[in-house]
């Protein structure tokens, strides 16, 4: 079995169709695992050559705080993680400006370069996809 | 048409896979197909074979063991998330099989449509 | 597309994020504790009222009956069962679900 990709062959049922696959993040990390297990659903789709965006949003934007250290509550600290997407070939990161505002944030607060977005413009790249993940 | 369903909260404690066990069902009813149901997050606790809800409350699990036999449906439990919550195949429902990610994004080629159920 | 929500309006800003995000013409389905966004008289009906101008509003009526709001769902808001939810989601290209 393939590990990285749980079992599912590349066959060319499969890898001849690309879809846009938008993973929508609402929520903040650690104190709650859906932060961390949507990251896990981003990496293995990485291995699937498909069109993939992600989108943080509402809590969502406190994933890609700087400065975290997660030492004291004895928790891994997987914002490091946001950083290697780029080798991985996704580096579609959307953030909701208004989200960014309403928490006094902005792009110097964040640990990647992300493309900032309004809610409008938010609504249309949702619109376009062909599955949304949301967490 | 094809559907993909991923169910992300556990049974009992959420209503997210009751509402995704009755869109099946109905789904199934009028003739679509389920081309794979994904648990994910607490939603891997739907497998359990160890579970035993009160008799005059429905049980989940038997529940999902159900639909698979009668439509034949692949019931898919994430192997990290259900490694984590102490899911194996030791105590795996029947109907169930635990396999990777790959299945999720697999599923969401596949199918026409993919509908996440949680919280 | 197909929005869903499950969220109550008074505990959750999923709603309100949904009518941000949903445009003219799309479909929004209320479902598990989302139905009480639905319902007459709440500090959220004329925002939802406002937004059934631009889009389509369901409700699960399961999902109302059993929380005993049945009698309270505001007047255009359209009450489906899971086969009509099936229906929502045919007939739409994709779905959000606002969890």
């Amino acid at each position: 079995m393939n590990e990285t990709t749980g079992g599912v062959e590349m066959d060319e049922e499969v890898s001849g169709v690309v879809k846009k696959f938008l993973y929508v993040n609402r929520k903040a990390p650690y104190g709650t695992i859906y932060a961390l297990e949507s990251l896990e659903v981003v990496l293995i789709a990485a291995a699937f050559d498909q069109d993939v965006s992600l989108v943080f949003m509402d809590d969502g934007v406190y994933q890609l705080a700087k400065g975290q250290h997660t030492k004291s509550i004895n928790v891994k600290n997987f914002s490091p993680t946001y950083r290697a997407l780029e080798g991985y070939d996704i580096e579609k990161l959307y953030v909701e400006k208004e989200s960014m505002d309403a928490r006094g944030l902005t792009a110097a607060d964040l640990i990647v370069p992300v493309t900032m977005l309004s809610t409008a413009e938010m609504a249309d790249l949702m619109e376009s996809q062909d599955v949304v993940l949301s967490f | 048409m094809k559907f993909g369903i991923m169910v992300n909260e556990g049974p009992y404690t959420h209503e997210a896979s009751d509402t995704a066990y009755l869109f099946a069902k109905a789904a199934l009813e009028k003739g679509h197909q389920i081309h794979r149901i994904f648990f994910y997050h607490d939603g891997v606790n739907n497998s359990t074979k160890l579970t035993e809800p009160p008799q005059d409350d429905r049980n989940i699990v038997a529940r999902w063991t159900k639909l698979a036999a009668d439509y034949k449906i692949d019931l898919v439990v994430c192997v990290a998330a259900a490694l984590r919550r102490g899911i194996r195949d030791e105590n795996l429902a029947e109907g169930f099989r635990i396999s990777g990610l790959g299945q999720l994004i697999e599923s969401g080629i596949q199918a026409d449509r993919l509908v996440v159920f949680g919280d | 597309m197909l929005h869903t929500v499950n969220k109550s309006p008074f505990e959750r800003n999923s709603l309100e994020r949904c009518l941000d995000y949903a445009k003219k013409g799309s479909a929004i389905l209320l479902i598990e504790d989302g139905v009480y966004g639905a319902l007459k008289g709440t500090a959220v009906t004329e925002k939802v009222k406002k937004a059934m101008k631009n889009v389509t509003i369901y409700a699960l009526y399961p999902d109302i009956e059993a929380r005993g709001m049945q009698d309270r769902a505001i007047d255009g808001i359209k009450l489906v069962d899971y086969s009509g939810f099936v229906d929502l989601v045919a007939e739409h290209r994709n779905v959000q679900s606002w969890v």
